[in-house]
């Protein structure tokens, strides 16, 4: 197993309190960002190839370069901790047991851009992580590394905590700013509605991912050489069919192999079938691309399109999942997530939602394949935003690689791998 | 915020006490109505579910015209609009919990409390609802019980977990992530 930084203090159970966080080198990184300028503190980081944890992997230094300089100019950092991309839980796993190890990387990346307001939008459902945050914050401010002239560098920064209130699609940037607001989440219009130029209250705004923001306190503890030397840490959620489900630490590129053998292999013995590598919005791929290096630009250049990494969840499915009843299962999620702004993604999915409803009931038609195929289609390109655009990529995977299942279920209106299986 | 504690609210719903909370995340911001999500869970949590009154109460304090409060409140999971149980349990059924067999733990739930999803049992311990992937697909298949998460559940488990619940108070959970 390779040494883990991110989570290397993760399950000590002291590692929430600041004076251990201090005694294992916490806010030294902090110390020295304070020390150089806001400038120096993004060349280090762009030096440092960090790319966003969040899904979209936008390098993280050149997103704060779109932030105005200009100091008569108000600049928000806005920290996305809505984590719901369907088996990612690493951010979740990183705010609960080591939550100064982020309120560090936020304060580094706020004075990065200038900002001196950071709102952290945290998932409802984390009560754990909530409360290590707030007792986080409390504890930083009165040690003097939060409020107003911190560590004496004349640099002040406030740290304010909102929740969600239960929406997936709350965890997109823009829509996560209008819930931020106060209103309901939907997405806004890139351009001109960029976060880093018209973000929070219209006011420049660099929004990234919790992973992303401890990466940067790493980066600053040890310096971007050292870092680079790791390979590039990744955390991936692995979940599903794996004897050992966990967040694990590994350089960016190891295999999808690797990663599976690191969870301790396919439970029971069984044959892996597919995996999701980056959430349910990346392909489904099949055994043939378990060779396939867990990184952001590997992953899209395989031959099945929509694969990505994405929020490097990797759910693993073996022999016993029926793919029919899987994607008929993620279709139904973006379905109910869908924020119905646009046509193709909010009728799409209710149209896709009754085929899988009636080929897994014993009433698909033969037509159903061609059927969803055709909506897929109509759904590629067209959506608003990308919750709708992740719908068809796993889709359209399942229907070339797993064709037989689906025309199974519609010619005997039966599910032959649930039959074979059942306990 | 606690039904029991302080004083009720008379005209708007909310009691004092909760106004003043919600006065106190506005100022959290620099414009007070990004404090709406919070203040709504103040109202639910203070009168058990965003009755009409609740939401007029939040609207008042922060001069939001209601209908807009209603609107946004309406768009997320987790305000409740009728009352529930005194333990709201969602179930994970995203695609790690299902490959782990959450439909079985459902079924259990819903035999077991005689219920169907959406439904309070009729002594209003329990309102069991379905969740999306609550990030914590380690412990698959999962569910909350109010704020807290149980993991890797099998039926003998829930039961276990339920009669916890059942006098009305609220164990901390065992289960906790890697
Ligand atoms: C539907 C949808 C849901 C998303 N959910 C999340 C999320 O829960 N957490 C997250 O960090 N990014 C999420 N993202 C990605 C964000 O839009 C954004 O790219 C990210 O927060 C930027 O941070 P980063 O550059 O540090 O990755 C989501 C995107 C989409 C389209
Ligand atoms: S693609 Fe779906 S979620 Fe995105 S804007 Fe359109 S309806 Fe809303
Ligand atoms: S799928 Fe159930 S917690 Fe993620």
């Amino acid at each position: 197993m390779p040494e883990s930084f991110l989570l290397k203090y993760i399950s000590e159970p002291d590692q929430a309190d600041l004076e251990t966080y201090l005694s294992r080198g916490g806010y030294a990184g902090l110390r020295r960002a304070l020390s150089i300028a806001p400038e120096a503190v993004i060349d280090e980081v762009d030096k440092s190839g960090l790319r966003g944890r969040g899904g979209a992997g936008f390098p993280t230094g050149r997103k704060w370069r779109f932030i105005p300089k200009d100091p008569a100019i108000t600049r928000y950092l806005v920290v996305n901790a809505d984590e719901g991309e369907p088996g990612t839980f690493k951010d979740r796993t990183l705010m609960e047991g080591d939550p100064h190890q982020l309120i560090e990387g936020i304060i580094i990346s706020s004075y990065a851009i200038g900002a001196r307001h950071a709102f952290i939008y945290l998932r409802r459902e984390f009560s754990t992580a909530r409360d290590a945050l707030t007792g986080a914050i409390a504890q930083a401010r009165s040690a003097g590394y939060l409020g107003r002239n911190i560590l004496r560098s004349g640099y002040d920064l406030e740290i304010v905590l909102a929740t969600g209130a239960g929406a997936y699609m709350a965890g997109e940037e823009t829509a996560l700013l209008e819930s931020l607001e106060g209103r309901r989440a939907m997405p806004r219009l890139k351009p001109p509605f960029y976060p880093a130029v018209k973000g929070l209250y219209m006011q420049p705004t660099a929004v990234n991912n919790v992973e992303t923001l401890c990466h940067v306190t790493w980066i600053f503890a040890k310096g971007y050489q050292w870092y680079k030397a790791q390979g590039t840490p990744i955390l991936i959620s692995v979940s599903g069919h794996v004897a050992r489900p966990g967040v694990y630490e590994v350089p960016l590129a190891t295999t999808i192999r690797k990663v599976i053998e690191l969870a301790g292999g396919v439970r029971g013995g069984r044959k892996f079938k597919a995996c999701f590598p980056g959430g349910s919005s990346s392909a489904i791929l099949p055994e043939a691309y378990l060779d396939t290096p867990m990184d952001y630009d590997a992953l899209p250049k395989v031959d099945v399109p929509g694969t990505m990494l994405g929020s490097a969840a990797l759910i693993v499915m073996d022999e016993t999942a029926c793919m029919v009843e899987i994607i008929g299962r993620t279709v139904e999620f973006y379905r109910d997530e869908s924020c119905g702004k646009c046509t193709p993604c909010r009728e799409g999915t209710v149209w896709l939602g009754q085929v899988f409803h009636r080929m897994l009931h014993g009433q698909g038609r033969t037509e159903d394949l061609d059927l969803l195929s055709g909506i897929a289609k109509g759904m590629t390109g067209t959506c608003f935003c990308p919750l709708g655009e992740s719908v068809p990529p796993s889709l359209n995977a399942s229907l070339r690689f797993f064709r037989h299942e689906y025309e199974h279920h519609i010619r005997t209106g039966r599910c032959d791998v649930r039959e074979k299986y059942a306990a | 915020m606690n039904a029991g504690n302080g004083e009720r609210g008379t005209g708007n719903g909310l009691s004092s006490a909760a106004r003043a909370e919600i006065r106190r995340l506005m100022a959290q911001f620099p414009e007070p109505q990004s404090a709406l999500l919070d203040a709504l869970f103040v109202a639910q949590e203070e009168v058990g579910y965003l009755s009409p009154e609740a939401i007029r109460g939040v609207a008042e304090v922060m001069d939001l015209p209601e209908s807009e409060v209603t609107s946004v409140a309406s768009f997320y999971h987790l305000y409740h609009f009728k009352p529930v149980g005194a333990h709201v349990i969602q179930v994970c059924t995203n695609l790690s919990c299902a490959l782990n067999g959450c439909g079985r733990i459902l079924q259990h739930l819903k035999t077991r409390l005689k219920i169907d999803v959406g439904q309070t049992t009729p002594d209003r311990r329990f309102t069991l609802k379905t969740a999306e992937c609550l990030a914590a697909c380690e412990l698959a298949p999962m569910m909350l019980i109010g704020d807290d998460r149980h993991g890797q559940l099998t039926p003998e488990k829930v039961d276990a977990i339920l009669t916890r619940y059942a006098d009305g108070r609220s164990p901390k959970p065992e289960a906790r992530g890697p």
